[in-house]
């Protein structure tokens, strides 16, 4: 399975939730494939979704999903620590661990390498975190929405883009649209 | 009144929810204040671009957001600024320690107050420097325009400015 798989089997799950998602490929497949205001496209900034994630969750009670990337917790591993040490019971940090960065032709990040994400995140003091394969994400997801605790999942999956337009949402619409989501 | 007091009256005057911070010398009395205070979240940040993704998300979710940092951190924090701060239209007061201006005993902090000023002005980043502990006073009015501008703002204050500590 590759990343677009995995996010299909989410849908029916997270549709409804708030979802911060990942610049690039993940942002534009979750637009192309379930564009809801619950959900936050980031156009640019590439490392800080676990960051936005992070803040939105912290500043309100619903349940906040940030799917992300490992290229992407690479750029920006100071947020584990952070998660870490300002657990709340309503943020899921879901890592698409495809050991490459997707968005730009594929190259291969450490995290296919020798670097276990999973295991960064468990020394940084994340007390949950859950490392599963591609085809166990949407069972990690449900369980992790059930439970009123931070969770990591790291969902191991293959390599690979299917073909997505750009998103031509003004930023600004983007955000308004989902701050009316995030405040009904 | 030390210019302490004056910061955290003139946050909880305009109700900022949410302030993350990464230290410095000079900011470290009002640090301490921001984390005892019960009218606000304080989130430490490990890098200041981290802190304002925190702000951004924060400020969606409902809450008046801030951060605090150093001028050395400009540098890291333009591509957070001008895609994610700016292009989504999201307010951001950005209380700044000024270091390397007169006063600052370690030469390497004057390499990046040289770069500051004309940083924030290429970002088109309103910009105010206070230099006296009586400039703190204006710190009020610039935090509700920055939330009425939903812009980022830069407040620098300087050596001699923490001297009204």
């Amino acid at each position: 399975m590759i990343r677009s798989d995995v996010l299909k089997t989410l849908i029916p799950i997270i549709s409804d939730e708030l979802v911060v998602c990942n610049i690039g490929l993940p942002s534009q497949e979750m637009h192309l494939l379930d564009d809801q205001p619950t959900n936050f496209y980031m156009l640019g900034t590439m490392g800080l979704a676990s960051s936005i994630g992070l803040g939105l969750a912290m500043a309100q009670s619903k349940k906040v999903i940030a799917i992300d990337g490992d290229g992407s917790v690479l750029m920006n591993l100071g947020s584990l620590p952070t998660i870490a040490n300002n657990q709340v019971p309503n943020f899921i940090l879901l890592i698409i661990d495809n050991g490459s960065y997707g968005s730009t032709g594929d190259q291969p990040t450490y995290a296919g390498m020798k670097t276990s994400l999973t295991e960064v995140a468990k020394a940084c003091g994340c007390d949950n975190v859950v490392e599963c394969a591609a085809e166990d994400t949407a069972d990690a997801m449900r369980a992790a929405l059930a439970a009123d605790q931070t969770t990591i999942i790291v969902s191991k999956c293959e390599s690979g883009n299917i073909k997505v337009p750009v998103i031509e949402m003004d930023p600004v619409t983007i955000r308004d649209r989902f701050m009316g989501a995030v405040a009904s | 009144m030390s210019v302490n007091d004056v910061i955290m009256d003139a946050l909880v005057a305009n109700n900022v929810g949410y302030v993350t911070t990464v230290p410095c010398k000079q900011l470290a009395g009002v640090i301490e204040k921001i984390e005892a205070s019960s009218d606000m979240i304080h989130v430490p940040a490990n890098r200041e671009d981290e802190g304002m993704g925190l702000c951004a998300g924060a400020f969606m979710g409902g809450k008046r957001p801030a951060i605090i940092m150093q001028n050395t951190a400009i540098g890291v924090t333009i591509n957070a600024l001008a895609t994610l701060i700016q292009f989504y239209r999201m307010p951001l007061p950005m209380l700044i320690s000024y270091r390397g201006e007169v006063g600052e005993p370690v030469a390497c902090q004057v390499e990046m107050a040289v770069h500051t000023k004309a940083l924030l002005a290429q970002l088109n980043i309103p910009t105010y420097h206070f230099h006296k502990p009586e400039d703190a006073d204006e710190l009020s009015d610039i935090l509700s325009y920055a939330y009425m501008g939903r812009k980022p703002v830069a407040i620098l204050m300087d050596a001699t400015f923490w001297k009204g500590q």
